[in-house]
């Protein structure tokens, strides 16, 4: 699974790296994301709803991981 | 019950409703003595106290706004209350520093943040058009920068001690401002002797901040997310803001519309965009209007600290060396049109050659 890693990283970067990682990912294949704050999670939660994928949420040590489903 | 708050702060609903409580706490607190169109101006508020403090001697504009630590303490309140307080540092703070001091430049020579121009704007003041419009065209080379791997790089989990320092300096100067010492300086006449009780200030202020911090409410991110993403879910907000504060306005009589000598504005059109510019391209670049700077300072956010103290600083500067925009005046029934002179519009442009060039220095390749 492709993985990238957003922490610590200011608005909007998440979310601009997670549409940029998608765009890149061949259809049916998965992404990890790993966000730092309930913000970002909200932000990329709210983006990858909009372009319909779905995505699952777990806490983590230092905030979370994302595995969206293309 | 707590996850069912967050579900609602996240929604449309909740933005609708921060912005909307934001609209009608500001337009109260001009009622109830803040200068008029500036029931909240984060840009003036922060000059203020850096003119209370010292930091310039523009007589005029000297005191110790409540506002500015309760955004900031009420950030705290409701990050600490949801389990979000989370220390955090690293992120390239001298660079958010100077973005932060020519934020307040660019704001000030507009005469106002963007909270104040849509307040401006709710109250009739066609000139916040002018400024909104600038401030868009400044986000909108953000977004250019952002979209082309600008960053000004992560920031890392730091200890509890510095994502307490900001709330500690906020409620210092909430001290400050309830003991009044004799070092303190207080304006006694213009923006800066007009201002609601510090009680009322210091509530209104809570209030705000901790919606805020739940909604995460940004008048930069509003256009931003719109221009970058066609996301308009914080627009909403602001737009509710603007609705319920023009509401509150006519029904108090604070409207007044038109664009020449309108309260504590000036009508010079050309600075007032390129002033909003220059403010919208730096909260663009720092990630965050300078409301959004002094709650995320409240979660622990030391880089967005770091940016509020460059506008403090930023408004010193501006003041000690003639670059805030001027009012327009009414001299024996003639208009003089006000603005920023010759030494703000150099700063100004100073200002925007040195945002462009960051944001080309500081992009790096995407993943």
């Amino acid at each position: 699974m492709k993985s990238i890693d957003v922490r610590g990283l200011s608005c909007p970067e998440p979310v601009i790296r997670t549409r940029k990682a998608l765009q890149d990912l061949p259809a049916n294949e998965s992404l990890e994301v790993l966000v730092e704050t309930v913000t970002s999670r909200e932000n990329v939660k709210r983006t990858v709803g909009q372009l319909g994928y779905r995505v699952k949420v777990e806490p983590i040590d230092d905030g979370f991981r994302l595995v969206i489903d293309k | 019950m707590r996850d069912k708050l967050t579900e609602f702060f996240a929604s449309r609903w909740g933005i609708v409703a921060a912005g909307g409580l934001i609209g009608l706490l500001a337009a109260l607190l001009q009622k109830l003595g803040n200068p008029p169109n500036m029931g909240i101006c984060v840009a003036c508020f922060e000059r203020d106290i850096a003119g209370a403090l010292g930091l310039h001697r523009a007589g005029v504009v000297q005191y110790l706004r409540p506002e500015i630590p309760a955004f900031v303490l009420g950030s705290l309140l409701a990050a600490l209350s949801f389990g979000e307080f989370r220390p955090r540092a690293g992120s390239a703070p001298i660079v958010r520093f100077v973005l932060g001091l020519f934020a307040m430049i660019g704001a000030l020579a507009f005469l106002g943040c963007p909270w104040r121009a849509l307040l401006r704007l709710a109250g009739g003041d066609l000139n916040a058009v002018i400024g909104l419009a600038g401030l868009a065209a400044g986000i909108a080379v953000g977004v250019w920068f952002l979209k082309n791997g600008y960053t000004l790089g992560r920031s890392y989990k730091a200890r509890p001690m510095v994502g307490w320092i900001m709330p500690l300096l906020m409620a210092t100067i909430l001290l400050l401002a309830l003991f009044k010492p004799a070092f303190i300086f207080a304006s006694e006449k213009g923006p800066g002797s007009l201002h609601a009780a510090i009680g009322i200030s210091l509530l209104v202020g809570l209030l705000i901040g901790f919606i805020a911090q739940r909604t995460r409410f940004c008048t930069m991110g509003a256009l931003r997310d719109v221009i970058m993403l066609r996301d308009s879910h914080l627009l909403i907000g602001v737009l509710a803001l603007v609705v319920v504060a023009f509401g509150v306005n006519l029904a108090l009589g604070q409207t007044k519309f038109g664009m020449s000598a309108m309260p504590v504005a000036h009508s010079n059109h050309v600075w007032n965009f390129l002033g909003m510019t220059l403010a919208g391209l730096a909260f663009a670049l720092a990630g965050g209007c300078p409301g959004r700077q002094l709650f995320l300072s409240g979660e622990g956010d030391g880089d967005s600290a770091v940016f509020v103290l460059g506008m403090i600083v930023g408004a010193g500067i501006a003041h000690n060396f003639a670059l805030a925009g001027a009012p327009d005046k009414m001299v024996e029934g003639v208009l003089q049109v006000g603005g920023p002179g010759l030494n703000g519009q150099i700063a100004v442009i100073v200002g925007l050659v040195f945002c462009v060039v960051l944001g080309f220095a500081l992009r790096e390749k995407m993943d």
